[in-house]
C-alpha cells in the first residue's frame, strides 16, 4: 500500500507500533513504497544514466591530463589509445593557486560574481517597478505587458545577434551617440565595455520574466490589506514597505534564486555576444567551455575542472540561501 | 505558491474589465492618481515598451536591406526595401534542413521528457517515501548544472558511442536536464489538484497506477502542456551543446546555424537577419499563445507539498 499524506501535518498515517525486526521491516516497507518507487524509477534510471553516470566520468577526468591530444580517437581508420595519466588534484590546485591563477580563474571568477550581482539586481529593481506600474489601473496595460514581454518570447540566440548590429562600432547606438554628442565606446572591443555591453544586454532578456512574475505576486496580495493599511493612516511608501513587500516575499525568493542560477550559468549572451573575441569578459561557464572546446588542444580536464568547480560554488550557494530563507520563515516556491 | 494561478487571467482581463463596471468608491480614492501621475506612469511604461520592441523591431528593418553592410548605414535601406533576403534564405540556404534539425532535436526532448517524469511527479506530489528529500534535491541540484559541468564527459561518452554529430546524442543531453525539470514542474501542477480525487479513486478500488492514468492524468493536461512547452523552447534555444555536439552544417539546429553565417571571413548580415526573423515569428506567437500558463507553471509548486 502506498501512503496516504495527510495535508494539514504533513505525517504519514499509520505510523505506530513497536519496531518490527529488520528483515519484516525491509519487507514491509517494500510492500509499502513499491509503488511510489516504481513510478520515479524511469527518473532516476535517466539521472543515474545521463548524469550521475557523465558526472562521475568527468569528476575521474579532473582527476587525469586529458586534452584532446591524448584521449582516444579515431583519425581516419586509424584508433588511437587513450595515453592520458592519473594526476591526482594537480588541476584543481593549479587552477586556484597555480602560476597566473589569478589571470585564468580569480578574475574570471570576480567577473562572474559581479555580474551575477548586477544582472540580477537590475533584473529584479526593474522588473518590481514595472510590475507596480502595470499592477495600476491603467488605460492599455495589456498592451504595455505584451510588448515588454516579448524579450522573453524570442529566442535569447536571436536577439543577441540583433544587439550584436547593434552595438558594432558604426551601428545604431553609437551612431546616435554621435547625434547626441556623446562619446562612442567601442562596445564589442574594449573589455570595459565589453561587460557593460553584455549586462545591458541579459538584463534585457532577463526583466520580463522578472516582471511577469512579479506581477503575479501584485495581485495575490489581498487589495484589503491596503485598505487597512490606508485607514491606519500609512502613505505610499509604508504601503510598499509593509503590505507589498512582505506579500511579495516568497514569490521573491524563488525568482531571486532562479535568477542567480540562471544569470550565472548564461552561456548564450557572453558566447553569442563575443564570440572568442572577449577573453576578458568571459563569464567562468563561458571560460570552461573555451578551455575545452574553443582553443587547440582542447583542455578536458581543465574544462571539467571548471565545470565540478562552478557546480560546487551553486550547491554552496543554494544550501545558504535556502537555510537563510528558513531562518527568516520564508518558504521557497521551488 | 497557490496566490499566483490567478495571476494573468486578471491581469488580462483586467483592463477591460475592471473599466466597464464603476468601480466602488472606496477603490477608487485608493487607485487615483493626480493627472501627473497619470502621465509620469504612461511614459514609463512607453519607454520600457520602446526599449523592449527596439532591437527586435530593427532587426526587422535589417532584414530589409539587400546588402551585407546596410545595418551600418540604415537610412539606405529606406530607398531600397526588399524581401530579397528572405528568398534567398528559404531557396538557397539551408533554413528547412536547420528547421527539421531544430524540431527533431526538440519534440524528441519534450515528448521523453515529458513521457519519463510524468509519474515521477505524481509520486512525489502524492507520496512520502524514504529518501524523498534526497530525491528533490536532486532534481534541484540537476537544474543549476551549468552546461559545462557535463560537456566534456558528455562529449568523451557520446564519442565513444559514435553519438557525436546525431540527433539522438543531442536529444540525449538535452534529457539530463529536461527530465528532471519536467519532473519538478509537474509536481507543482499535480500538487494543485486536490487530493479528494485521488482518494475518491482509490476508495473505488483503482490503484494508485489506476488512480494516475484515469483520474489524475487527464486533469492535468494543462500541466503537461506548460512542461512539455518549456523543455521544448530550452531545447529550440540551447546554444553551447548545440554548437559543440553538431558538426555537419545539414544538421544544425537553428542555433547553431544562425552562428553560421558570420565566419572569420565573411559576414552575411542581412541574411543573418532575415533568418532571425524568420525563426522568431512563429516561436514568439507560439510564446504568446501559452504565455498565459507559464510563471504560473514554473513558481506554483512546492509550498504546497
Amino acid at each position: 500500500m502506498t501512503v496516504a499524506i495527510d495535508r494539514a501535518t504533513g505525517k504519514r498515517r499509520g505510523d505506530h507500533g513497536p519496531r518490527p525486526g529488520l528483515g519484516q521491516r525491509l519487507k514491509r516497507s517494500y510492500q509499502k513504497y513499491w509503488y511510489a518507487y516504481a513510478m520515479i524509477a524511469p527518473v532516476v534510471l535517466v539521472l543515474g544514466v545521463l548524469v550521475l553516470y557523465p558526472l562521475a566520468y568527468g569528476f575521474y577526468l579532473t582527476l587525469t591530463d586529458a586534452n584532446s591530444l591524448n584521449t582516444a580517437r579515431t583519425i581516419g581508420v586509424n584508433e588511437i589509445e587513450a595515453t592520458y595519466k592519473f594526476i591526482g588534484l594537480d588541476n584543481y590546485a593549479d587552477i586556484l593557486w597555480g602560476e597566473t591563477a589569478y589571470d585564468r580563474f580569480w578574475s574570471h571568477f570576480i567577473w562572474t560574481i559581479v555580474w551575477t550581482g548586477a544582472c540580477v539586481a537590475l533584473h529584479y529593481t526593474i522588473g518590481l517597478g514595472l510590475a507596480l506600474l502595470l499592477n495600476q489601473q491603467l488605460r492599455g496595460r495589456t498592451v504595455y505587458r505584451l510588448i515588454m514581454v516579448l524579450p522573453w518570447a524570442v529566442p535569447t540566440f536571436v536577439t543577441v545577434f540583433g544587439w550584436r548590429f547593434m552595438l558594432a562600432d558604426g551601428g545604431v547606438i553609437n551612431a546616435a551617440l554621435e547625434t547626441l554628442h556623446l562619446p562612442t565606446p567601442l562596445w564589442l572591443e574594449d573589455t570595459f565595455w565589453q561587460r557593460f555591453a553584455a549586462i545591458m544586454v541579459n538584463t534585457w532578456c532577463g526583466v520580463p520574466f522578472m516582471m511577469v512574475s512579479l506581477l503575479g505576486g501584485l495581485q495575490s496580495i489581498d487589495t484589503t490589506l491596503y485598505e487597512a493599511a490606508e485607514m491606519d493612516g500609512a502613505n505610499a511608501w509604508q504601503r510598499f514597505r509593509y503590505v507589498t513587500l512582505p506579500g511579495l516575499r516568497s514569490v521573491s525568493s524563488t525568482v531571486v534564486l532562479l535568477g542567480v542560477i540562471w544569470t550565472f550559468n548564461q552561456f548564450a549572451v557572453i558566447f553569442l555576444l563575443f564570440g572568442s573575441t572577449a577573453p576578458d569578459a568571459q563569464i567562468l561557464v563561458t571560460w570552461a567551455y573555451y578551455l575545452g572546446f574553443g582553443q587547440q588542444p582542447r583542455d578536458f580536464a581543465q574544462s571539467a575542472a571548471y565545470g565540478i568547480l562552478l557546480l560546487a560554488i551553486l550547491i554552496v550557494f543554494t544550501s545558504f540561501y535556502r537555510r537563510w530563507l528558513n531562518r527568516n520563515d520564508q518558504q521557497l516556491a521551488i | 505558491m497557490s496566490t499566483l494561478d490567478l495571476d494573468t487571467s486578471t491581469a488580462v482581463r483586467g483592463s477591460s474589465g475592471r473599466a466597464a463596471k464603476t468601480p466602488p468608491p472606496a477603490a477608487r480614492a485608493r487607485g487615483k492618481r493626480g493627472l501627473l501621475g497619470t502621465l509620469a506612469a504612461h511614459g514609463t511604461l512607453t519607454v520600457a515598451s520602446l526599449i523592449a520592441l527596439f532591437p527586435i523591431a530593427w532587426l526587422v528593418f535589417l532584414s530589409l536591406g539587400p546588402d551585407k553592410d546596410d545595418y551600418l548605414h540604415p537610412e539606405r535601406i529606406w530607398s531600397k526595401m526588399t524581401f530579397d533576403n528572405y528568398t534567398f534564405v528559404l531557396q538557397e540556404t539551408n533554413f528547412f534542413d536547420w528547421l527539421q534539425s531544430s524540431l527533431i532535436v526538440s519534440l524528441g526532448t519534450t515528448v521523453i521528457g515529458v513521457l519519463i517524469a510524468a509519474t515521477t511527479g505524481y509520486a512525489v506530489s502524492r507520496m512520502r517515501f524514504p529518501g524523498y528529500k534526497k530525491f528533490m534535491w536532486v532534481l534541484l541540484v540537476t537544474q543549476m548544472f551549468p552546461v559545462a559541468v557535463l560537456m566534456v564527459p558528455m562529449y568523451q561518452i557520446l564519442s565513444e558511442l559514435q553519438l557525436i554529430d546525431t540527433y539522438f546524442g543531442l536529444i540525449l543531453v538535452y534529457c539530463s536536464t529536461a527530465v528532471p525539470y519536467c519532473a519538478w514542474l509537474m509536481k507543482g501542477y499535480f500538487d494543485t489538484i486536490p487530493f479528494e480525487i485521488d482518494e475518491a479513486g482509490r476508495v473505488d478500488g483503482l490503484s494508485p497506477f489506476g488512480t494516475f492514468v484515469r483520474l489524475i492524468l487527464p486533469l492535468a493536461r494543462p500541466g503537461l502542456a506548460v512542461a512539455a512547452f518549456y523543455s521544448f523552447i530550452t531545447a529550440f534555444g540551447e546554444v553551447a551543446f548545440a554548437t559543440t555536439f553538431l558538426l555537419d552544417d545539414e544538421k544544425y539546429t537553428f542555433a547553431v546555424g544562425l552562428q553560421s553565417f558570420i565566419s572569420e571571413h565573411d559576414a552575411q548580415r542581412n541574411l543573418m537577419a532575415a533568418t532571425a526573423v524568420l525563426i522568431a515569428i512563429p516561436v514568439s506567437a507560439f510564446f504568446y499563445l501559452v504565455q498565459k500558463n507559464l510563471v504560473t507553471g514554473l513558481t506554483s509548486g512546492g509550498t504546497k507539498g
